[in-house]
């Protein structure tokens, strides 16, 4: 006789509770740091900066309040289901506009879903910030396998394809028929998958970071695309190192990630020239860039320390972009030609021009530079995001003529 | 009035002490390690492997002496000099026969003074390990600055090339006119940059790795024809090496991974180990089968790597890779002068490339000897210090006759 849960398909409602052991362990450690000797350059040119780090550190220990993360998610409607062997966690706020346009966003590295939860009021009740119902989304949130509380993987080849196709199965569990996805950094890879696995439901996508330019050179016949060119080169030459040891020797970095909360802040926090500056800014002199306050670059790191996931996060690269993993063996997937979306943010790594979007995917419905914002698009800015998000997608929009 | 310090030359001795509560503090980080999940496959393709590191970090905590480093280094002449701002640390000992020759060794990166240890007697004593008194040699091993016991520099600049001058410095307080050089990994890279500047008294140099690769061997890929099929396999080798996730981080931010590893014993050990396949697999075999290779033992790894966590220098010794590769980037530009003084060199079989002798010679136009060494990987004097041992004495063999003494 079956009971009324279905094993494998099953939805089961999720709430997080920390306990209080491991924050005192966490505060333990970073009351205990030895740090190093202060760089010998007056930039970030030989990393993240002592004083950056400290200032980050202190916060952390004397002001950042632990229950936070709690706090935030557990007021958003959380999930875990059981897809092909890994748990996945998500959030999944649906609009009270009945007919909103189901939406599923993925965040990437050193993201989780926090990047994305500013995002959910704009995007979910459009009309209480100052937009018209019409522009609603149902929104689906989930952590990538091995990421927050969705669980590791046990096994190779979760690639950016294999999480494509649990996004998926995901939305049709949800019971979403006519759905778009979007995403920036590793979420853009895995969205830029389903656009080309093109599954049934799937109508359109929009990224933030334009996922053939990391696979092969790129047109350079504009200054536009000239610069862009540069900014690409300048990033494999002087910043590119935590993305080659990750996706290379994931478990070697998975050690300190573990085991030394400010080693994990630190790795994090040197994405990208353009975030840190933003984020020593919030920790050096207080002074943020929109919503990339302190306590929510806490919420971030805090949340990678509490669940665990400096390694098996790192290995999401391996399976990405590493040469050892099975997917660098299989044939690259076809071409997306599903509609597509874009949106330059000016502090990304590179400034995307219209004419490599245009190169890159075949139907491209939507194309915007805004003023604001970098790589942490949604993080960042996620009043503009969500602007972004509901502009990229209005034709799409089920009764209205294009 | 000072006794230790010998006012001529600003050379005192030096001797090693550490704190109990240092080694202490080093055993709970340990204990307290929070490790991750299993690597997701059966071999080193992801990295250092669970299983092998919490077999290290048991030895370390349960079976390892801690009083090693003290008693290893202490047994041995030790000096401190200050050159050109900074702090030298240096082992120093002559040999009793009259007419030995100077040597200076430089270590590399994961290394230290600890590698050359075991050379020490069959280079200064060669007439107890099997060679003649004509083998002798006067044996100069400094800590690179921001390496173990000599001090971190505080200002950007200390690259091969100002090291090297500070090496040439060094042997010139130590009384020595005529002296040769030996070097692999970053020491090639010192003993490189010695050689092209030639100072006086420097007879010849000795390598076990070819650092001149980025400098002018990359540059002459450009022209495929000067390589062959083997030698093409040796160039990718060579690619392979500086496409490792370790170089890139410690070439761009070396502050950034100097967090994890001043943080985390467990961090610097498994960053430490990770250098290459071939000494990655040796030293695992010894933590888990306790099967050695050569000189690489359980205790001789971990004297390395515990000397790394007590004196901090995590970060410091980082950011060499980060001024390697800001010289070798200026180097392209502006490539350095030709090596006109004597080269020798040894082609380890288990090093990260195999040099084919048409390198080296491209490389270096004097080359005086060169020899395929029957074992022997990366850390070559480390892992076979008799051998290492043998080749010095060949590689300086011609150099000693020309000599005016």
């Amino acid at each position: 006789m079956s009971t009324t849960v279905e094993t494998g398909t099953a939805i089961q409602p999720f709430s997080i509770e920390f306990p209080e052991e491991a924050i005192d362990d966490l505060r333990r450690r970073v009351g205990a740091t030895r740090w190093p000797s202060k760089e010998l350059v007056p930039d970030r040119s030989q990393g993240v900066q002592l004083a950056t780090a400290q200032a980050l550190a202190r916060y952390w220990l004397d002001e950042y309040d632990f229950g936070r993360i709690e706090e935030r998610l557990n007021a958003l409607p959380q999930f875990v289901t059981e897809i092909d062997g890994v748990d996945v966690h998500f959030i999944h706020v649906r609009s009270r506009h009945e007919d909103a346009l189901p939406l599923i966003m993925t965040h990437g590295w050193p993201g989780s879903v926090i990047e994305m939860i500013d995002s959910v009021g704009p995007l979910t009740d459009p009309t209480a910030h100052g937009v018209g119902a019409e522009d609603a989304f149902h929104l689906v949130l989930p952590s990538l396998p091995g990421y927050g509380f969705s669980t590791e993987p046990a096994q190779i080849g979760w690639d950016l394809d294999r999480t494509a196709r649990a996004w998926a199965e995901l939305m049709d569990r949800l019971g979403y028929t006519r759905y778009v996805a979007q995403g920036g950094d590793v979420g853009a890879g895995v969205t830029d998958a389903m656009s080309r696995q093109a599954p049934e439901g799937l109508i359109a996508i929009h990224t933030n970071l334009l996922v053939p330019a990391l696979n092969g050179p790129m047109p350079t016949n504009t200054d536009e695309e000239r610069a862009a060119a540069a900014q690409i080169a300048t990033f494999s030459k002087s910043g590119n190192g935590y993305f080659v040891e990750m996706a290379t020797r994931p478990q070697t970095i998975g050690y300190p990630l573990l085991d030394s909360p400010v080693s994990l802040a630190t790795w994090m926090v040197d994405h990208d020239t353009d975030a840190y500056y933003k984020i020593a800014s919030a920790f050096v002199d207080d002074k943020p860039s929109g919503n990339l306050t302190r306590d929510h670059i806490l919420d971030n790191i805090t949340l990678y320390w509490l669940t665990g996931t400096g390694a098996s996060t790192s290995r999401s690269y391996w399976e990405a972009y590493g040469a050892d993993a099975p997917a660098a063996a299989q044939k690259p997937l076809p071409a997306s030609t599903i509609p597509f979306g874009f949106t330059t943010f000016p502090g990304e790594i590179w400034k995307t021009p219209r004419s490599w979007v245009e190169a890159s995917y075949p139907n491209v419905i939507y194309f915007n530079e805004v003023d604001k914002g970098g790589h942490f698009a949604a993080w960042e800015e996620p009043e503009l995001f969500a602007t972004e998000i509901r502009a990229a997608f209005r034709t799409l929009r089920e009764g209205r003529s294009s | 009035m000072s006794t230790t310090v010998d006012t001529a030359t600003g050379i005192r001795p030096f001797t090693v002490q550490i704190s109990q509560e240092q080694i202490d503090n080093l055993c709970r980080r340990i204990g307290d390690t929070r490790w991750p999940s299993a690597e997701l496959v059966q071999d080193a393709a992801q990295g250092v492997q669970l299983e092998f590191l919490r077999e290290l970090a048991r030895y370390w905590v349960e079976d390892y002496d801690f009083g090693r480093i003290e008693a290893r280094l202490n047994a041995l002449p030790q000096y401190m000099t200050n050159i050109d701002g900074l702090d030298i640390h240096f082992i120093h000992v002559k040999s009793d026969h009259d007419g030995a020759l100077p040597l200076i060794i430089t270590h590399g990166w994961p290394g230290s003074v600890i590698e050359m240890l075991d050379v020490i007697g069959p280079l200064t004593d060669p007439t107890a390990h099997g060679g003649s008194s004509d083998d002798a040699f006067d044996v100069v091993i400094p800590s690179i600055p921001g390496f173990g016991f000599s001090s971190q520099p505080t200002e950007a600049g200390w690259d091969s090339g100002r090291i090297g001058a500070a090496w040439a410095e060094l042997m010139n307080r130590l009384g020595y006119s005529e002296y040769v050089a030996q070097g692999g990994d970053q020491g090639a890279g010192v003993t490189d940059a010695m050689g092209r500047q030639a100072p006086d008294g420097l007879l010849g140099v000795h390598f076990n790795f070819l650092d001149a690769i980025p400098k002018e061997l990359l540059t002459a890929a450009l022209t495929p024809r000067i390589f062959t099929h083997e030698e093409r396999d040796q160039l990718g080798k060579v690619v392979g090496v500086f496409m490792r996730g370790y170089i890139s981080e410690m070439g761009e931010h070396p502050q950034t991974i100097g967090y994890s590893l001043l943080d985390s014993p467990i961090g610097l050990a498994a960053w430490m180990l990770d250098h290459d396949a071939d000494s990655y697999a040796k030293i695992a075999k010894a933590f888990l089968e306790g099967e050695q290779t050569g000189n690489l033992s359980r205790d001789n790894i971990l004297d390395n790597i515990t000397l790394y966590w007590l004196t901090s220098t995590g970060a410091s010794t980082s950011r060499i890779y980060w001024e390697t590769s800001k010289a070798a980037a200026a180097s392209f530009k502006n490539p350095p002068p030709h090596m006109r003084l004597p080269a020798a060199y040894t082609v380890f079989p288990d090093e990260l490339f195999q040099a084919p002798r048409h390198w080296v010679k491209h490389a270096y136009h004097h080359l005086v000897y060169f020899n395929e060494a029957p074992k022997g990987g990366h850390f070559a004097a480390w892992e076979e210090p008799e051998i290492f041992a043998d080749e010095m004495r060949a590689a300086f063999k011609s150099l000693r006759n020309g000599r005016s003494e």
